[in-house]
């Protein structure tokens, strides 16, 4: 055992002995919480014979731990029929000991929970049409944003402009670094793998393409949206999930102000802005990644890396990537907003569902590239 | 509530100073709390009352002085002594601060599991115990903090503080933000528990009924101390302008005459 004991304070002990009226207990030492798990064991395992007497004339301290075993241990000899009385206790411990017995009403420690195997189909059932129910909500949520932003252009005055140059600022110019960063290292990344394949076939001049198109069509923009995912859409959903729990939406409604005209149009509208702006600086700073690579590993000069780009690689494959970019903001900016108004409870309901919304915007980015993917190849853009 | 002629002192306080950046909060402050007493602490909005019970408790540093509890400083304590001191107490803080993650009875369990070796079955026995003496109903231990009103959540955070039957609880605004039956109610659950349990209570609030209900002794504080130690009647006749507005203000009145 870890715990210190009080200066000079013996541990409870419970001593069992047999007289001719029946068995006795004897609790000797100091009955406190910190030193009661050999007793409460002993009384416990405990099957006397006859009428019981508890003597407590021995014991030195009590507290409502050690009371609770001394009462516990009498509940259920009486309840075996078993004639059984404390004896000998001090006033203060029998008045504790009242006290415990006024206190003893058991209750569960946690809400019901069973493993069963129907449960597991209940649970299954329960996450499918939770899962329904939410794509509806949020489809709902998308309704009521885009009415809220027909609003907002037919009446351009309601629009918040402070909190939108705020968003712009916070999703977009201070995402700058680590967008370029990241999109920077990838593009070194494509270069040094292409290179390294295609110089098997000695093709290493399509590197240029290779890195051009992938991450022009879909690597710079993808991964920004992601980039943005985890840091904003994330952040939205505790701002505003943080702003529910204090009761803060639910001021705004009764002062008459509509929190999605306050809260999520700025930052939605701030994310579908910032986002291709932060997926152009992504495909320039691959592209300059790429570029690098090329010259160190293939010899191909800037110049040469520019020139062929101009030729061999057209504006469309910019305009395919950069297209989708508001679309991935719009889904970015909905699912966080929407998950931190789901917010109830305390804290742990902000974490379980940033945690839910950082994973929903990336999923449902990946999933609008699949389609405009397909539907580009439809076309043959 | 006459004390006797040389009460032992559980806490004692001298010389305390503490501050955040360019703020001097306390200075010079000078506290002792006796054994098996309720001591209540007033003073007005940003005197530093939490502060010194947040002081007392280690959750700030003070610049200076020190801070005795039961005769050891607690500045010069190694960690394993510290630790064995601060399970000899208990705290409530202003709205309950119950682990929001865990439901009822699983935050009464949490210091004993981290302080002590109980059976697992001994600690739900206990866990349901504290939760009957405090006045919630026994379904209470399987919900979460979430799915509690105010008064509950505050009745499950003293039950917490109770959980290891400590010596001192620290109770901040245990009545703030209850209604007044609710109010009175709790204050008749510490003055209950107190005589069933010896304990100390040391109590930071600014409720003048819970001042005359419960408390064997009043501290006033302002200007960076202690003013003023001493019961009802001493602060009734104490000459300074917060003590008298306090006390003989309208609301100070009512909560006299009702106390009567």
């Amino acid at each position: 055992m870890k715990q210190v004991q009080g200066k000079g304070s013996p541990l409870a002990d419970i001593r069992f002995s047999h007289a001719a009226s029946g068995s006795i207990a004897a609790a000797h030492g100091c009955w406190v919480i910190s030193g009661l798990a050999a007793a409460d064991a002993a009384l416990r395992q405990w099957r006397p014979e006859g009428p019981v007497v508890i003597d407590l004339g021995a014991l030195e301290r009590l507290d409502t731990a050690g009371a609770w075993i001394l009462h516990r241990t009498l509940k259920d000899l009486r309840a075996q029929d078993l004639k059984a009385d404390f004896a000998n206790a001090q006033p203060d411990h029998a008045a504790l000991l009242a006290r415990v017995a006024i206190n003893d009403r058991p209750g569960p420690i946690e809400p019901p929970q069973s493993n069963s195997a129907l449960n597991v189909l209940a649970e299954i059932g329960a996450g499918m049409s939770g899962a329904f129910m939410e794509a509806r909500a949020l489809l709902g949520f998308l309704g009521l944003t885009m009415a809220t932003l027909g609003r907002a252009i037919a009446n351009p005055s309601r629009l918040r402009w402070t909190p939108l140059i705020y968003h712009l600022e916070a999703v977009g110019f201070n995402a700058v670094p680590i967008v370029a960063l990241i999109s920077f290292l990838i593009g070194v990344v494509l270069a040094y793998q292409g290179a390294t394949q295609l110089r098997q076939f000695g093709a290493e001049i399509f590197t240029v393409e290779l890195v051009a198109i992938s991450v022009l069509r879909e690597i710079g923009i993808l991964l920004t949206a992601i980039i943005v995912a985890g840091r904003s859409g994330s952040a939205f959903t505790a701002q505003i999930g943080s702003m529910k729990l204090n009761e803060e939406i639910d001021a705004m409604r009764t002062l008459a102000l509509d929190p999605m005209e306050m809260l999520v149009l700025p930052r939605v509208l701030a994310l579908i802005i910032a986002l291709p702006m932060l997926g152009f600086i992504a495909d320039i700073m691959g592209l300059f990644g790429g570029a690098i690579m090329c010259w160190i590993v293939l010899d191909i000069t800037p110049g040469l890396y520019l020139q062929r780009l101009n030729e061999w690689v057209p504006l469309a494959h910019f305009w395919v990537g950069i297209i989708k970019a508001p679309f991935f903001a719009l889904m970015i900016g909905l699912i966080g907003c929407f998950e931190g108004l789901q917010v109830e409870g305390g804290a742990e309901s902000v974490g379980r569902l940033t945690t839910k919304s950082v994973v929903e915007a990336i999923f449902m980015v990946i999933v609008v590239d699949a389609i405009f993917s397909i539907y580009f190849a439809v076309i043959e853009f | 509530m006459s004390t006797p002629p040389k009460p032992e002192a559980i806490i004692s306080i001298r010389g305390l100073r503490t501050g955040f950046g360019n703020t001097i909060i306390h200075d010079g402050l000078d506290l002792d709390v006796y054994r098996g007493e309720v001591l209540g602490i007033v003073g007005g909005s940003g005197t530093g009352k939490s502060v010194l019970l947040r002081t007392i408790i280690g959750l700030n540093h003070p610049r200076a002085g020190t801070i005795r509890v039961f005769d050891q400083d607690l500045a010069t304590l190694d960690f394993a002594s510290r630790r064995a001191i601060e399970r000899r107490w208990g705290v409530l803080f202003q709205s309950g601060a119950l682990f929001s993650s865990l439901t009822v009875a699983q935050n009464i369990e949490v210091p004993m599991r981290e302080h002590l070796a109980l059976p697992e079955n001994l600690m739900h026995e206990i866990a349901a115990m504290k939760i009957a003496m405090v006045g919630l109903p026994p379904d209470a231990g399987a919900k979460y903090p979430s799915e509690l009103s105010g008064g509950m959540r505050k009745r499950a955070g003293l039950a917490r503080a109770l959980a290891l039957d400590p010596e001192i609880v620290f109770l901040d605004e245990p009545t703030a933000g209850l209604d007044p039956i609710g109010a009175s109610a709790f204050d008749a659950l510490i003055q209950e528990l107190r005589q069933a349990l010896g304990l100390t209570v040391f109590m930071v609030t600014h409720d003048l009924d819970s001042l005359h209900a419960i408390c064997d002794r009043i501290a006033v504080m302002a200007e960076k101390h202690v003013i003023v130690t001493g019961d009802m009647g001493t602060m009734l006749k104490y000459d300074h302008p917060w003590v008298q507005d306090y006390f003989h203000g309208p609301r100070g009145r009512a909560a006299r005459q009702a106390n009567v």
